[in-house]
């Protein structure tokens, strides 16, 4: 009884809040990556959204940039993005930083159809206590079906087989991905991995076994880099991320195919600034509520083929929207696609992405 | 102009200065329209200079600043590194207990003003693991004095409650009003007047404790939060000095129980080494304390000597292992790479130049359109235009293959290497050689090289004696210009350059938007402009400045 009151008496503030804040706030400024992505969060987010409150949406793509431009914003005292979509790696250095506000999932966030809290249908995704995870994604290689020969390659060390595959391969310009692949196709368990890769040898260890394709590698920078490169024929195979290459494949009809063994997997998602008014903040929280639901986060997935972060989600994906295919064999988190699969550790890369980032540009510039 | 004696007019018979038409002297009425004019001129410009001053040399002075800027880490943990200043750490030992004691008020506060995590990142650049020892060090504080909340709790769950500390602490009036709900902000702590005499310490954390409190949020009260771990540690020194039996407000018989369990000495409380020995076993790692007592004067030396491939450790700067050693390299090959971009646009511009200067204006004028063309094309569709063109599978391979100059297996590599590099920015950064050179050569008189003709002189000998030297103004300001502008470029390099033709504006850019090391990024940036400028001057010694001419 006491906790039916207290339900209607929470529904009852919220829809106050909410008709007090869609009084005051009228746009909201949101930070993405751009291109298919952000027009994927317009799609299943803010376009039903602002077709429910009459809120407007502002996008700028500044999201490769975030963590430098939301210091350089703090520094100023002057903050004017409302919710940025980041990766778990950079809420994490938001959140160390104090950038970024603490969320309380369980308050904050919708709960499943089902009534599981949010923190367990969030489950592990919650990387930081700013973040709010969005999609899962995975930086995996693509290959030309037509330049592999007759056997196309099945696991991450064809990768630095020169003699089966000849030609060249684009990598990223980053260790991160680059040296844990190195290391198991040098011999190293996956689970010790990340134990090998913080000693010293380790790390020398990763980059002698990338010498050894470095004169036939293409470094790239940009997500859309290998796409590109694939497509001209310039590279054999080549790192990024998945949904990149499920447009090269299904939506351009490019002869590419995914090598899903060892793709790391990776986390994306909300968070929200520090500094922001009260109204805002509180517009904000509105809005992260409906646009992290259950249904939202299916939604997402008719448009862009990275999986939704709520378990609960999982089994609503269906079809893309405009192609008609069915998405769930696309989604890293297939059970056929994450045979062996990686997860990228943030705690690690937050001690030695400096200390391996230096070596791995000496290496790379020599 | 001040000692001349100016022959004496009509009416001026006697010697003296000459005269203005209002009387003053005359040079001080010129002296007077003088500073009325630079004031004018000066007013004339100073939206432009407040502007350039405001928005481009202030912020690249700030900028530059965090080049030597190191305050974080004696603001975050000030206690410690005043302490740390007298630790010999060549001994070979571990600081001492007052260092630990000193470092955990420190992180304490750093922890509940999120700033620990912060330090950090900061000195993860120095040393790798200290990000994650500093967040996980967060959690281990409230460990620490958790082992003097833990007893009280369990005599009396009131020590770990929020209403009845401020009982015990408050005076009585002020209790009333701090309870009151309603008032928008929380009053000054007022403490009880007989508890000060008991308890200074605990009084002082408690009023401490507000403080922070009224920091953070200027609606959280007293009587809701409950009190942080300092508070409980001061109780605990207090009750070890002092008697309480003759204290009988409100909360006495809670303070006789613990007074009693403290003097009772049963309680096992850790050494605050031991507690940051459970922290993180970081903290007593010796390396880890010289780190930090080698980062704790506010202003380093560390970001300068990391740009040139330099480390500072505790036994003073060290050159890194050669592995590591990176921009040195980028250095001298963003100077070597932006001599050959400025030679190969001397020898491309200066025909081009030439010709334009010579034609008839008509066919000029379209030629001209043709050199600006490109330059009101954007950049990035520029560099992208010669990644199709310089690719493997590009216009230009294609058509060497096609032609059968070179086989189809043995492809040129044109691209992702420093040739691309040269090729496209000699090809963007033409424009900048071509139009200063046009100005100065479309000033020369024809005159002259007809003159040096008809004097005797072949073609050559008229080009090279006579119209080369009075192009030479042109060629210095189109390759200070282009020389530059390509030191400090980055987008074409990170797009066609590939790994060995990168430029050190990359690697600012990185530790600008990627790695957030802005020390770093500022003392590259600042090695940076050094260098142009000792070039600017070293080129100002030996061609002169004044031969530079944008025009006429």
């Amino acid at each position: 009884m006491k906790l039916t009151k207290l339900f209607l008496a929470s529904t009852a503030l919220t829809a106050m809040t909410a008709v007090s804040v869609a009084a005051e706030v009228e746009n909201l400024t949101l930070v993405s990556w751009g291109g298919a992505y952000q027009k994927s969060q317009s799609r299943a987010y803010s376009e039903p959204y602002a077709e429910m409150t009459g809120m407007s949406f502002n996008w700028d793509e500044s999201s490769s940039e975030a963590v430098a431009k939301l210091r350089a914003m703090s520094e100023a005292g002057n903050v004017t993005w409302d919710l940025v979509d980041v990766e778990a790696a950079d809420a994490m250095r938001l959140c160390d930083e104090g950038l970024a506000v603490e969320i309380d999932p369980d308050e904050d966030l919708a709960a499943a159809p089902d009534g599981t809290p949010a923190s367990e249908d969030f489950g592990d995704m919650i990387v930081s206590d700013c973040f709010i995870p969005q999609i899962v994604y995975s930086t995996t290689f693509g290959y030309r079906t037509d330049l592999v020969g007759d056997t196309a390659p099945s696991s991450i060390c064809d990768v630095f087989d020169l003699e089966a595959y000849p030609g060249k391969r684009a990598l990223a310009k980053k260790p991160i991905g680059n040296m844990e692949w190195a290391l198991m196709c040098d011999g190293v368990a996956k689970e010790d991995i990340y134990d090998v890769l913080s000693t010293e040898e380790g790390q020398e260890k990763a980059l002698a076994k990338l010498d050894t394709i470095k004169a036939e590698t293409v470094w790239w920078s940009a997500g859309a880099d290998t796409p590109q490169l694939l497509a001209d024929g310039e590279v054999v195979m080549g790192s990024t991320y998945n949904g990149r290459l499920f447009s090269v494949i299904e939506e351009q009809k490019q002869p590419v195919a995914m090598l899903w063994d060892a793709q790391l997997f990776d986390i994306d998602g909300w968070i929200i600034p520090e500094g922001l008014s009260e109204e805002r903040l509180a517009a904000v929280k509105e809005f992260l509520k409906f646009a992290t639901d259950t249904q939202r986060l299916a939604d997402q997935a008719k448009y862009i083929s990275y999986g939704p972060a709520r378990m609960s989600s999982a089994p609503l994906v269906g079809k893309h929207a405009d192609l008609g295919i069915d998405m769930a064999p696309h989604m890293p988190t297939d059970p056929a696609n994450a045979q062996n699969t990686l997860l990228n550790n943030y705690e690690f890369w937050a001690d030695y992405r400096d200390d391996i980032d230096a070596k791995f540009q000496a290496w790379l510039a020599k | 102009m001040t000692d001349v004696q100016m022959p004496a007019g009509d009416q001026a018979q006697q010697d003296g200065p000459m005269l203005a038409a209002d009387g003053t002297t005359l040079k001080r009425s010129l002296a007077r329209s003088l500073r009325r004019r630079k004031i004018q001129a000066l007013m004339l410009i100073a939206p432009l200079l407040l502007f350039v001053l405001l928005t481009f040399v202030a912020p690249i002075f700030d900028m530059l600043y965090r080049s030597v800027e190191n305050s974080i880490v004696s603001n975050t943990m000030p206690r410690s590194t005043t302490l740390l200043k007298d630790w010999d750490s060549a001994t070979g030992e571990l600081p001492g207990e007052d260092v630990y004691e000193a470092a955990f008020y420190d992180l304490f506060l750093a922890k509940e003003r999120k700033d620990h995590t912060k330090l950090g990142t900061r000195l993860n650049y120095e040393r790798t693991g200290l990000s994650s020892m500093f967040r996980q060090s967060g959690r281990g504080m409230d460990k620490i004095a958790d082992a003097y909340l833990d007893p009280l709790k369990d005599l009396d769950k009131d020590w770990d409650e929020a209403e009845p500390w401020l009982d015990l602490m408050g005076d009585a009036d002020w209790v009333a009003i701090a309870k009151d709900a309603r008032a928008e902000e929380a009053p000054n702590f007022v403490p009880n007047a007989e508890i000060v005499t008991l308890l200074p310490n605990t009084v002082e954390a408690y009023a401490e404790f507000q403080t922070f409190l009224k920091e953070e949020d200027p609606r959280k009260r007293l009587g809701r939060e409950e009190p942080w771990g300092l508070v409980h540690i001061a109780l605990f020194n207090d009750l070890e000095q002092t008697d309480v039996s003759a204290y009988s407000g409100p909360g006495a018989d809670r303070l006789a129980e613990a007074s009693q369990l403290v003097q009772s000495g049963t309680v096992d409380i850790p050494t605050f080494a031991m507690g940051f020995a459970d922290a993180h076993d970081g903290w007593v790692n010796i390396e880890i304390w010289r780190t930090i007592q080698t980062y704790s004067p506010k202003a380093t030396t560390g970001y300068f000597l990391n740009a040139v491939d330099m480390k500072l450790t505790p036994d003073g700067a060290e050159f890194r292992p050669e592995k590591e050693r990176v921009y040195g390299l980028l250095f001298s090959r963003t100077i070597y790479m932006s001599l050959v971009i400025t030679f190969s646009c001397i020898l491309l511009a200066y025909p081009v130049a030439y010709l334009l200067s010579n034609l008839p204006l008509r066919q000029a004028n379209l030629l001209m359109i043709l050199v600006l063309l490109p330059f009101w094309t954007s950049l990035l569709v520029r560099t992208s235009a010669w990644k199709v063109m310089l690719q493997q599978q590009g216009v230009i391979n294609e058509v060497l293959v096609w032609m059968g100059l070179i086989a189809d297996d043995n492809r040129l590599a044109l691209i992702n290497n420093q040739l691309g590099t040269i090729i496209a920015m000699t090809h963007i950064l033409l424009p900048f050689m071509i139009l200063p050179m046009f100005s100065v050569m479309s000033t020369i008189p024809p005159s002259y090289v007809r003159a040096a003709k008809s004097l005797g002189a072949n073609n050559w000998t008229a080009f090279w004696r006579v119209y080369f030297p009075q192009s030479v103004p042109g060629i210095g300001a189109g390759s200070i210009l282009v020389f530059i502008m390509a030191i400090g470029y980055y987008i074409t390099p990170a797009i066609v350059g590939g790994n060995t033709g990168t430029f050190i504006s990359n690697r600012i850019a990185y530790h600008i938007s990627s790695s957030l090391n802005w020390g770093l990024g500022a003392a590259l940036g600042a090695i940076l402009l050094a260098a142009v400028l000792l070039l600017y001057w070293a080129y100002d010694r030996i061609v002169g400045i004044d031969n530079v001419k944008l025009g006429g």
